[in-house]
């Protein structure tokens, strides 16, 4: 791979850096109890709740367990579990 | 058209040529003049940039690095104590590849302070990957502004260059320039062509961070183009010949070597004196010549070897000396290197720091003492200070 | 009005699980849109977005020096202007190169009008070099240039007042805010980049790893810290002082109870003579922006 002079580079080789790896414990969605409030999508610091299929859901290769969707989810309807490798 | 202008009026005229978009410089001695017309000129209309009054010479590079990497040619002016503010923003210039123009109105640096000239100021900065060209007199800084952005926005090179003329002997003497047509000026520079650019349409992320994986294939393609601009200096000084009619197609200028045995190499406005001085001495009958070193980064070491073959003694005259090391001035280590094939004495002498005047009779003493063999040493010192 | 959905920062960046600037970073970009050149400091923010070539930035985005980003975007708003652009100019930064290192560049774009928006994002110390104290670290807080022990309480300062500074520039807009309201955030940038002029907006961004609590109490302790009166959100309109956002206050306790970086304030015993010392500090935010809730 030839370098970009000036250390520059174009947007979404980010998304090469699967950060999932680095979890501890995932988040569990329950959508019967979800009221798609949009809040877990709106605090997680990696942007990696997608909304596909109108539910909410962690992408799993990103999400770092930090477990702020589960603290904030109003209607309790995020849980950490231990991840099973 | 040709007028008698100031040094550093010549220097704001070849700018105002070049059409910046954007200006940021801090006033510091000697260089005032220059940054104090071209604000004229932007109050006048008669240049149509962004002049930005800067907080400090740091910002001053700083703003030129955001708006060359937004997509604007930019210009900047500066000297001894703001070239050493900015130091850490001229490595970060370089690194990031854009093509910054800025004058060296060379002056020597505290402690203790000093506002005259010597050239230790462009010359410490001599490993941050910007091109250094260096002026003989009026005509020579002005021309070299505009071969300097046509090298530097050249994508073969990509370099910052730092156009340096001495402090007060230059930037405050008046001397006829030439001063070419502006549709002449446009087409030996067309406009600047960025190669990365901040723009929301085509986002990219500039100056991230390197991993001990990657940082030093950065600082090869760094020097690489360094390289690259030996040739690159030369088609552009041709090509400003066949426009002008002033020839820059070499790097080094010899004067009167062909016969010499010995040879005085320099930079800057002490040339005129050193060849006044060897036209002298020629006239005794000695064989005496000089080397002038236009561009000193890339340093063109194979010019040097071809122009200096066949010489035996070499004195090199260090307006900077570098504290500690043995042969005392910076440029000698690099003659003498460019040399090494063969077994001439190359002997470096450090003089006229501070802005000590320089005469004919110094520059005769100095021969003497290369002839006798005696270098590597401050010349001219004051003997009842010390 | 801002799209709340839209994704400028992508996921695969390196921040710790839980990081107050990551989320900060997400949620400047929704208020100040696509079209915006963002101006980075060295610092957490950069690092962990942009080690080459991984970038995580779908913006326009250059990092120069650790000071100068106020100066270089100072160049990129002059270009833009002399080019006729519409992009919106941004400084995204840390306390660390906001409060110290680059307060004459600041000071500078600041004084000269230039038509930028500078944030701050406030983690209180400079961490990512490691924890070390900055101007912006609260008072008796512990870092690794200013810890506690055995003749020292921490940090023996109180918080440099950078809104004020900056408003006293003459800055038409300067607002304070926190990842604890995200729709705060947003919409206090949006209004910043559609703001003639230099603004800034300072956001509290809680560091788990540097404060010392688990990655999932982000935005609670980012609330203790509102609710008692340590950290206020207010807006200073034209230099005059706005909206500051009232709470039933908490007692400081609550709030340095859960961070590590305040625990020697409660060992071996509770040190109630330093624990009153930042209540005052408290007390006098409280009395100052007029935030607590009459009942």
């Amino acid at each position: 791979m030839v370098l970009r002079i000036g250390c520059a580079a174009a947007p979404g080789q980010a998304r090469e850096n699967k950060t999932g790896s680095w979890r501890v414990f995932r988040p569990v969605f329950d959508h019967d109890k979800c009221t798609s409030c949009g809040m877990c999508q709106l605090v997680c610091p990696e942007g990696c709740i997608l909304t596909g299929d109108k539910q909410f859901n962690p992408d799993y290769d990103f999400c770092k367990g930090c477990g702020l969707c589960a603290q904030e989810c109003p209607a309790k309807a995020i849980t950490m579990e231990t991840e099973e490798k | 058209m040709k007028a008698i202008l100031e040094g550093s009026h010549a220097v704001a005229e070849a700018v105002r040529l070049v059409k910046p978009e954007v200006i940021s410089a801090y006033p510091i001695t000697p260089q005032t003049h220059i940054v104090e017309r071209l604000a004229e000129m932007v109050a006048d209309g008669a240049l149509e940039s962004e002049y930005i009054c800067v907080d400090s010479e740091f910002s001053a590079l700083s703003a030129c690095l955001g708006a060359s990497a937004a997509g604007s040619r930019v210009y900047s002016a500066t000297s001894s104590q703001g070239l050493l503010f900015m130091a850490e923003v001229v490595f970060n210039v370089a690194g990031m590849r854009q093509p910054i123009v800025m004058s060296i109105a060379n002056r020597a640096i505290s402690a203790p302070l000093s506002i005259w000239n010597d050239q230790q100021d462009s010359l410490c900065l001599r490993d941050s990957g910007w091109i250094q060209l260096y002026a003989e007199d009026v005509q020579e800084a002005f021309d070299l502004h505009l071969l300097a952005y046509k090298v530097a926005e050249d994508h073969r090179i990509l370099l910052p260059v730092f156009v340096c003329f001495d402090g007060f002997i230059i930037s405050h003497t008046y001397e006829p320039v030439d001063i070419p047509e502006e549709k002449d000026v446009l087409a030996y520079l067309p406009p600047y062509v960025p190669f990365n650019k901040l723009d929301a349409d085509d986002p990219l992320s500039m100056g991230m961070y390197a991993t001990p994986e990657y940082y030093m294939e950065f600082r090869y393609e760094i020097d690489q183009a360094m390289g690259r601009a030996l040739d690159v200096i030369k088609q552009a000084g041709k090509e400003f010949k066949e426009k002008f009619g002033r020839d820059y197609s070499e790097l080094v200028e010899a004067y009167r070597l062909d016969d010499a045995e010995v040879a005085i190499v320099a930079m800057g406005s002490v040339c005129g004196t050193i060849k006044d001085a060897i036209d002298a001495m020629r006239a005794e009958g000695r064989k005496v010549g000089l080397l002038k070193i236009r561009v000193f980064r890339p340093f063109p070491a194979e010019d040097i070897k071809k122009a200096l073959a066949g010489i035996k003694k070499v004195g090199v005259f260090e307006k900077n000396v570098s504290i500690g090391s043995r042969m005392k001035g910076a440029v000698g280590y690099e003659i003498k290197d460019a040399l090494s094939d063969s077994s001439v004495q190359v002997l470096s002498y450090v003089a006229g720091l501070g802005g000590r005047d320089i005469r004919i009779e110094d520059i005769k003493k100095m021969t003497d003492a290369i002839e006798a063999g005696k270098g590597d040493c401050f010349f001219g010192l004051r003997e009842e200070l010390i | 009005m801002a799209d709340r959905t839209l994704e400028l920062v992508d996921s695969g960046h390196r921040a710790c699980g839980g990081c107050g600037p990551a989320f900060a970073a997400r949620l400047i970009l929704k208020g100040a849109g696509e079209r915006s050149i963002v101006c980075a400091s060295t610092g957490c923010m950069e690092v962990f977005s942009t080690p080459y070539p991984q970038t995580a930035w779908k913006v326009p985005w250059i990092h120069s020096l650790f000071q100068n980003a106020a100066a270089v975007a100072s160049g990129v708003e002059a270009a833009l202007k002399r080019q006729g652009r519409d992009e919106h100019v941004l400084c995204i930064c840390g306390d660390g190169a906001t409060f110290d290192i680059g307060v004459l560049c600041i000071s500078g774009a600041f004084e000269r009008g230039h038509n930028i928006t500078y944030i701050c994002y406030d983690n209180e110390a400079y961490m990512n070099t490691g924890i070390q104290r900055s101007g912006a670290t609260p008072f008796d807080a512990s870092t690794t240039t200013s810890p506690a022990g055995k003749k020292s309480f921490g940090n023996s300062r109180p918080k440099k007042d950078m809104p004020q500074i900056l408003a006293a520039h003459g800055a038409p807009y300067v607002a304070t805010c926190s990842i604890a309201y995200p729709n705060d955030v947003i919409k206090k940038v949006e209004r910043a980049v559609n703001t003639d002029g230099p603004c800034y907006i300072q956001i509290h961004t809680p560091c788990c790893t540097g404060w010392g609590f688990d990655g999932s109490k982000t935005i609670d302790i980012g609330k203790l810290a509102i609710e008692t009166g340590l950290w206020v959100n207010y807006e200073i309109v034209n230099g005059k002082i706005e909206k500051a956002k009232k709470v039933k206050r908490k007692p400081v306790e609550e709030y340095l109870r859960v961070q590590k970086r305040f625990a020697h304030l409660f060992k071996p015993s509770v040190n109630t003579e330093e624990i009153a010392k930042i209540q005052a500090i408290a007390d006098a935010n409280a009395e100052k922006f007029g935030i607590d809730l009459k009942i």
